[in-house]
């Protein structure tokens, strides 16, 4: 294993900006930087692609998209960890669209195994195939990754930087560089001299980069403890630039009507009535679309839906029935996957109870508050596109595809997101507008979705189907037999984003069925795919979102047939498979006070899902208010490995829990006549001030590798809502929305 | 028509149909950002303003409705000078990605005004037709307390 030990020594040396790149494991091309994205001006040092310093400090180029989760603050405090900056100095902005900016972690979460029981030379392994995201251009946020990719870069980049400031001021001082200090943004040199990072950012440049090595966790000032996030007082003084707040000089706005009924192109249009509306420059024809623009906003909404179009039909099924008959007869079909195949789920132990149920999830749109837009100036040679979004490179290169534009000449500029939840890892919006910008040459536009328009043009989470077989026997859980149908949003989405056709074993398709911390002696899942109809995308907690709701639930319904407490019942078969997922349950015991009795009037449900890395278990409390549901207290506890902001995890659990109960108590898409029925909020709610129940977090931090944060908190929701309700009413919800079947206040 | 607004304490003078909602004049044709666009149908509060200090939903106020002063978050404090409702939300880290935030700044606002020390309850009925999908409930919830309290102090 000597070459191991030598892997693990040179990714610790990785701290040369000539490679920060990249990781340095395997071939040449694996060392090979990608091109370092930023051109400096005179009197400016880029030490890399990440850390830029010039006279009025240090800039953060953080090619992750803030929407919401922190990761700017968070990946500031990284780089201050290693540079000795108040991380509130930093100055961070959105990145270019640059393959240097590849996300490491994605990928990894491809890699077979269920991810829990994954040992250290896996994890590294996992960062070894992350490298392959290089090569497919992957700049995304998403996936729950952006700590476990930014952790090791961020810290290497600031202490990289570090080290080449101290090398300048060691050149400029005659004094050898191990004899300089650094804090709060100044090098230290012998005698009390002092010298800025501003000042000494051009020599920097100048000299080689320098390798570091990175400090033990003993040293940390700022990782595991709060920092102020860097974006608060832009976003409570209204001067955070989302995407609907660019402005470019001369800029005009335009608004849009796509066919509702999905992939079906456009007969004709009447815009007459349009044309002479007040504020109206332009119709636009789009081929399968039309658009208007003009003045403002809200006058080219009024025009374009004046327009009178004549759309093509759908060619897929057009009713919610339909298309769950379709998602059905996947089950006639062989499997797609088999990832978990313990023991024989074909016979029935003997002496065992056997349990069958059949659960239902509907489609869900995201539903960001910022609706879907950009912004986009075209001028025949170049395109400028200015846009919320979750995957600059994606946006490049779709654009460039449509304009004939090679990708150089497309400049991708990232707004703030408002709200991202995976809507905003799609190209459409972003290519609506190119492709108005390319009738209006020479004119920047910016095109703004309605709301309408939003919600009957999402990439849906798919409506899934959880067929389950299980048996108990003596008190224990001896079987569990699963079967997943639905669209794949592997197939579907990730080939999209990449552009690539996706085929065998679609892992993604079963998270949170397969691979669940579950000692269950007889356990199989089988994955099977239904054919592509609506549109379907990464929804926050992606296949998670469903699989979740199946596993758990199925636990509860053994619990229950097997007469025992459901929290108990799941401790013991939790802490027979993986001790972090015991902990959490434990820890939600013991915060709810669970004593397995309730009051009359008071119900209370539990829930544990592993995804994304993170075990996170729930507790649900609802009550009777003369019929109508409460749901009055949660407790969630997660075990994220090492966390680098507690106060923002916490955040990030506790919108995860609020995001997988509205969809839980409202979240519903449904179809007629091959068009979405949802228009706006008040057919498609989320959870208010009022309906929103009182949450504790507990952040653990005892597994070994890290866990993601943004995606783990709101598969169990659902469960344990429903869980709770069987606990109050006796009624067992097998299907989603739970307003079908129960008033809440 | 030709129309003056008084907005933040200056005077705007704009030439749109009656019909124009506020929102959309005071963001694509004033520049006044801060104040968003979330559903058009006044079920989200994203684009809450005041007018004479009393909380409205700009996207269902037309133009030619408009009388008073409208106060938008611009007009309530900048990153300089910040009220003291804002700097209760910095303290207790409110924003998640932020979008709905200068709507509910503008809506509590508006609440304090009316009743200087709200209860849990208070604050649920006030603030319950503004949504927000990060859920930073709990901490506007904290936050109009504490701004309550700043408030009363002053």
């Amino acid at each position: 294993m000597a070459s191991l030990k030598k892997i693990a020594r040179r990714s610790f040396l990785v701290g040369s900006a000539a490679i920060l790149g990249g990781v340095a494991f395997g071939t040449y091309k694996y060392h090979q930087p990608a091109p370092n994205p930023l051109e400096p001006g005179e009197g400016k040092a880029v030490l890399n692609p990440f850390v830029f310093v010039d006279q009025s400090g240090v800039t953060l180029i953080a090619p992750r998209a803030e929407m919401g989760q922190g990761v700017h603050s968070s990946w500031a405090a990284l780089i201050a960890e290693e540079l000795d900056v108040d991380p509130a100095q930093v100055t961070v902005i959105h990145g270019p669209a640059a393959k240097a900016y590849y996300n490491s972690a994605m990928m990894a979460e491809a890699l077979p195994g269920r991810g829990y029981n994954a040992s250290d030379f896996q994890h590294s392994l996992g960062q070894v195939v992350g490298n392959f995201s290089k090569f497919l251009d992957l700049q995304v946020t998403g996936g729950s990754s952006s700590m476990k990719d930014g952790f090791t870069r961020m810290r290497l980049a600031g202490a990289s930087a570090r080290e080449t400031l101290k090398e300048a001021a060691a050149q400029r001082l005659g004094v050898a560089r191990a004899l300089l200090e650094t804090r709060d943004g100044q090098v230290l040199a012998p005698g009390g001299v002092t010298l800025s990072y501003a000042d000494l950012a051009t020599e920097a440049a100048t000299v080689d980069p320098q390798e570091a090595e990175l400090r033990p966790a003993a040293q940390w000032k700022y990782i595991g403890k709060p920092v102020p996030r860097i974006d608060m007082l832009a976003k409570v003084t209204g001067t955070a630039g989302f995407g609907v707040d660019t402005r470019i000089d001369g800029m005009k706005f335009a608004a849009i009507k796509q066919n509702p009924h999905f992939g079906a192109g456009m007969r004709s249009f009447d815009a007459s009535a349009a044309k002479d509306m007040a504020g109206v420059e332009e119709v636009i024809d789009l081929g399968d679309a039309v658009a208007v623009v003009g003045s403002n906003t809200w006058l080219a909404q009024q025009a374009v839906d004046a327009i009178e179009v004549d759309w093509e039909p759908t060619a897929q099924p057009e009713t919610t029935d339909a298309i769950f008959a379709e998602i059905e007869a996947a089950f006639d079909d062989v499997p797609n996957s088999t990832m978990r195949d313990d023991g024989d789920v074909d016979s029935l132990p003997e002496g065992a109870e056997l349990i069958e149920a059949e659960y239902r999830l509907p489609y869900l749109a995201h539903a960001t508050m910022e609706p879907m837009n950009a912004t986009a100036l075209y001028t025949g040679d170049a395109l400028q596109i200015w846009a919320p979004n979750q995957g600059p490179t994606i946006v490049q290169k779709s654009a460039a595809a449509l304009t004939g534009l090679d990708a150089e000449a497309v400049t991708v500029n990232t707004t703030y997101l408002g709200g991202g939840f995976g809507r905003r890892i799609e190209v459409d919006y972003c290519n609506r507008a190119v492709q108005i910008a390319q009738q209006m040459k020479g004119t920047p536009v910016q095109l703004t979705w309605s709301r309408e328009e939003d919600m009957q043009h999402d990439y849906y989470r798919p409506g899934a189907i959880g067929r389950y077989r299980a048996a108990v026997k003596d008190g224990k859980a001896v079987m569990v037999h699963g079967k997943i149908a639905a669209q794949s949003t592997t197939q579907e989405g990730a080939g999209r984003m990449l552009g690539l056709p996706m085929s065998g074993p679609d892992k993604g398709h079963v998270d949170a069925a397969f691979n669940q911390p579950l000692a269950i002696p007889n356990f199989r899942v089988e994955g099977y795919i239904a054919k592509p109809m609506i549109p379907v995308g990464f929804w926050r907690s992606v296949a998670a979102s469903f699989n979740g709701f199946f596993s758990d639930s199925i636990v509860d319904e053994m619990a229950h047939k097997a007469g025992r407490d459901p929290l108990e019942f799941r401790l013991e078969l939790a802490r027979a498979e993986w001790e972090p997922a015991a902990k959490v349950l434990e820890t939600v015991r013991d915060m709810s006070g669970w004593s397995g009795k309730t009051p009359e009037g008071i119900g209370r449900g539990v829930a544990l899902v592993y995804s994304f890395g993170t075990p996170v278990a729930q507790v649900i409390e609802v009550a009777d208010r003369d019929g109508d549901i409460a749901i009055t207290k949660a407790w969630t506890a997660a075990d994220l490995g090492l966390v680098v902001d507690p106060q923002n995890t916490e955040a990030q659990l506790f919108s995860g829990l609020a995001y997988g109960l509205s969809a839980a108590c409202f979240g519903e898409i449904t179809f007629d006549g091959g068009a979405v029925e949802q228009e706006n909020f008040p057919d498609y709610d989320a959870m208010r001030m009022p309906s929103m129940p009182a949450v504790e977090v507990a952040v653990l931090q005892q597994q070994k590798h890290m866990g993601g944060a943004g995606e783990p908190g709101t598969p169990p929701a659902a469960p344990a809502l429903a869980n709770a309700l069987f606990d109050l009413t006796g009624k067992r919800a097998r299907e989603l929305p739970l307003n079908k079947h129960f008033s809440f206040l | 028509m030709s129309k003056t607004l008084r907005i933040n304490g200056k005077t705007h003078q704009v030439d749109l149909p009656d019909d124009v909602p506020l929102l959309w004049v005071l963001r694509d044709e004033i520049g006044l950002t801060g104040t968003k666009f979330g559903c058009g149908v006044a079920a989200c509060g994203a684009c809450t303003v005041q007018v004479d200090g009393e909380a409205m939903r700009s996207c269902q106020l037309s133009l030619g409705d408009v009388e008073g002063e409208v106060t938008t978050i611009e007009g309530l404090g900048t990153p300089d000078n910040l009220a003291k409702i804002q700097a209760a939300w910095v303290e207790h880290q409110v924003a998640q990605c932020g979008y709905c935030q200068s709507g509910q700044i503008m809506q509590a606002a508006s609440l304090l005004a009316e009743n200087p020390a709200p209860s849990d309850a208070d604050i649920d009925d006030a603030m319950q037709g503004n949504l927000c999908r990060c859920g930073t409930y709990p901490r506007i919830r904290a936050a109009i307390h504490s701004a309550a309290k700043m408030m009363q102090e002053a």
